[in-house]
């Protein structure tokens, strides 16, 4: 039995993400799972599924919608809901939605401010939330080296990256005072091939964007805007292309980058990563605004 | 292209089937700011190909503003915007990497005096500690600092990284006689068995990916090679069965599920198990998971037990096998780190989590702190950030437990302030206290007695006798 008793690195992560999800679950009131439809939530909440199984999931998934996301996503996401049977929570900022924020017009961080930050806190402060499940994953930036799996937030929800508690072993503490709240990230500890692989390992579903195939696309300040929907301006010189493209991540649409690429199968999508020497974020437009930007966006609340 | 890219381009599914099996090890750096230690998890990132065009071009813009103005690998790791113009490492960092033999995570602590905690923090999960030592300067007050930390969080392997031997001329000399200073000192401190010392340049690469041709006397691994096939398999108990009950699944009316981790030993279906501290028994019926019941489950698995009987289980109780009983106790001697600048009082109550159950407890008395610095014991009556003491720990309730050299998770706490909420100390079980069983000794029973009780609560715990003293 002595040579069977090894867990592989992936059944390693998963038992350890499945041992987080089920101590919020014991100790937090009010529970929500983030569900932005992309790979990352498409494995916590696969690893959520395993760890209450036989049960339904004993918290509800909350999407801020920032109404710019891909519509193939928001077809997906209530797909899944319906799959799986679970409580999905849509928020969208209704003052940025009444004021049309555009990010087409407003800029990527306007409109990522209103719609996603502040959404995000409105949704948060409407439904009490005292523990908050997040996908984000340590490697993917270099803010996020130093996050907690429990991170915890104050009244504003903002982060404090001086201030943290200190986290040892796999004893978390839950302990909050009246609307302060816990941000929990159970995939702390995987990496974007990890991801990949355990999809494929798994038959996890996930949006066929991330698939290759010949969408239409027009190429804005070098980066390769998808068109969605009649909502995106076409510039005088832009032409709109029909090209091989998929995404490496997904968000709002005018602000994600596809890329060129014929990878079709899960293997090709994980080849294609390992050989080409990008990280993922690149193509996402948050990032780059200025050097430390998403240590700022994480302090203002920003998950 | 290399061997493992043309692996990857030509025959993909083959390549992650490999992959498929590769193990986790989790290690920690621990090094002053001086000794290279950004450099050399620098190097590991960047010799094992895992950093990325964009980040390389990122550090050679962020190269250009430093002085020397070389290309600078420390860049990829010091982390937050604010400690990087201050040029520091401020806090523990995780970085990842793999090869085809492992998954790595890396907890990359600071070595500045006053960031102690860190470093407590960093090795409570690692299976393996990297000290850097500048082989300019010898064995330092950080070395045995490090050291020491990695001691009392009992780190079951130890490299020793003899940094910047580039400086020295590889000289043969000042390898052997630091590694004599080392064995020494770690014998003294009974630091871990398996220890190996490495002389290597992070600057310049030698002997960490690849062999270095400026030290042909060295015989020993590189330091990846170390990483890549250092033995951890062994390093869990996989006899005595212990799991922490965490959530009790009520899927339905029929359905009672124990939810947990199992900490350490192996569980079968058909085995008799004692919940402890009710010492009531059953039998386990079914181990659920969503991939399918199973015939046994062991240490590190997540899973959910279905027991023959109906008895009643709660979060915090300990589930364990019949004939492999634990101890319990109320009233132990413990190492504690201290992590608040609120310093800890004795008699204060605290927040004690341990496992699965959270207790209150207070600390009655000091037996000594250890200056990290020096190593030496001194008397105590309060506790202060970054601070180490033994002492007395007593709870209000009673727990199973095990050694934390014995069980991590059986033996291992944090403490909790109960106004702040704050996380402000991790402490470690050495064993039940010896002050505690000295009122016992004047026992109402002849010795014999005791001894019988001992011998039937353990061989026979569903007679459920009452322990006698």
């Amino acid at each position: 039995m002595l040579d069977t008793t090894r867990l592989t690195h992936l059944k390693q992560l998963e038992a350890e993400s499945i041992h987080i999800l089920r101590e919020v679950v014991a100790e937090f009131d009010n529970p929500v799972m983030m569900y932005s439809v992309g790979k990352d939530s498409a494995v916590m909440l696969h690893l959520a599924l395993k760890a209450f199984f036989p049960a339904k999931l004993p918290f509800p998934l909350l999407h801020v919608d920032t109404k710019w996301k891909f519509k193939e996503m928001i077809e997906f996401r209530d797909k899944r809901a319906k799959e799986e049977g679970f409580e999905l929570l849509v928020h969208s900022n209704p003052e940025g939605v009444e004021k049309n924020i555009n990010p087409f017009v407003h800029g990527s961080a306007v409109h990522t401010d209103i719609m996603k930050t502040e959404g995000l806190k409105q949704a948060l402060n409407k439904y009490k939330f005292d523990a908050v499940f997040g996908g984000a994953r340590r490697d993917e930036e270099k803010s996020r080296a130093k996050e907690r799996i429990y991170s915890f937030r104050d009244k504003n929800h903002r982060w404090d990256p001086k201030n943290q508690r200190p986290e040892l072993w796999n004893l978390y503490n839950a302990r909050t005072h009246k609307g302060e709240s816990i941000r929990v990230f159970p995939l702390s500890n995987w990496t974007e091939l990890d991801i990949w692989q355990y999809i494929y390992l798994e038959h996890i579903p996930i949006v066929p964007l991330y698939f290759a195939k010949k969408r239409p696309v027009v190429q804005k300040d070098g980066v390769k805007i998808m068109v969605d929907d009649e909502r995106m301006p076409i510039e005088e010189g832009e032409v709109i292309k029909e090209e091989m493209v998929r995404f490496r991540t997904l968000g709002c649409y005018p602000l994600t980058g596809a890329v060129e690429s014929s990878a079709q199968t899960l293997p090709e999508i994980i080849q294609e990563m390992l050989l080409t020497k990008t990280s993922e974020r690149q193509g996402r437009v948050i990032d780059s605004d200025s050097a430390g930007s998403m240590e700022k966006k994480k302090m203002e609340g920003y998950f | 292209m290399s061997i493992i890219e043309t692996k990857i381009a030509t025959d993909i599914e083959s390549y992650l089937r490999e992959h498929e099996n590769k193990q986790l090890l989790r290690f920690i750096t621990c090094g002053s700011v001086d000794d290279g230690k950004s450099t050399l998890i620098g190097r590991l990132l960047h010799d094992s190909k895992m950093i990325f065009e964009d980040q390389l071009a990122a550090i050679k813009k962020d190269s250009k503003k430093s002085v020397d103005g070389e290309f600078d690998l420390s860049l990829l790791v010091d982390g937050l915007q604010s400690e990087r113009e201050q040029g520091i490492t401020i806090d523990v960092a995780y970085r990842y990497f793999t090869t085809d033999k492992r998954k790595f995570i890396i907890a990359d602590t600071p070595g500045h005096e006053e960031y102690t905690r860190n470093m407590a923090t960093g090795a409570s999960t690692a299976d393996l500690a990297i000290i850097l030592i500048d082989a300019r300067h010898g064995i330092g007050t950080q070395t045995k600092r490090h050291s020491f930390i990695a001691k009392l969080l009992e780190i079951k392997h130890v490299v020793v990284a003899i940094n910047k031997m580039d400086l020295v001329g590889f000289s043969q000399e000042v390898y052997e006689e630091i590694s004599r200073d080392y064995l020494a000192f770690a014998k003294e401190l009974g630091l871990s068995k398996d220890i190996r010392l490495i002389p290597l340049s992070a600057l310049k690469g030698d002997n960490v990916v690849d062999r270095s041709l400026k030290s042909p006397w060295y015989k020993g691994d590189t330091l990846l090679h170390v990483l890549e096939n250092i033995e951890i398999a062994n390093d869990r108990d996989l006899v005595n069965f212990r799991l922490p009950v965490q959530y009790v699944n009520r899927a339905n009316l029929d359905f009672r599920g124990f939810c947990g981790t199992i900490s350490s030993g192996i569980i079968e279906v058909g085995d008799s198990i004692t919940v402890l501290p009710s010492n009531k028994s059953s039998k386990v019926k079914e181990i659920v998971t969503y991939d399918g019941s199973l015939e046994y489950a062991y240490a590190q698995q997540a899973i959910t037990l279905i027991l023959e009987d109906e008895i009643d289980i709660s979060r915090g109780d300990v589930l364990v096998k019949s004939d492999e009983l634990p101890d319990s106790g109320d009233t132990f001697d413990v190492n504690i780190v201290w992590m608040s600048e609120e310093p800890l009082k004795k008699q204060k109550e605290y927040f004690i989590k341990r496992a699965s159950i959270l207790s209150v407890g207070t600390i009655e008395s000091f037996y000594y702190k250890t200056d990290v610095n020096t190593l030496e014991r001194q008397s105590a009556s309060t506790l202060n950030l970054n601070e180490i003491a033994h002492a007395k720990l007593e709870l209000q309730s009673s727990i199973a437990y095990d050694s934390y050299s014995k069980n991590k998770a059986m033996g291992s706490f944090i403490i909790i302030d109960r106004i702040t909420n704050n996380t402000v100390g991790a402490g470690m079980i050495v064993q039940k206290s010896q002050d505690a069983l000295k009122p016992n000794k004047a026992s109402e029973f002849p010795e014999f007695e005791v001894e019988l009780n001992a011998l039937i609560r353990k061989h026979f715990p569903h007679w459920q006798s009452r322990e006698i003293f």
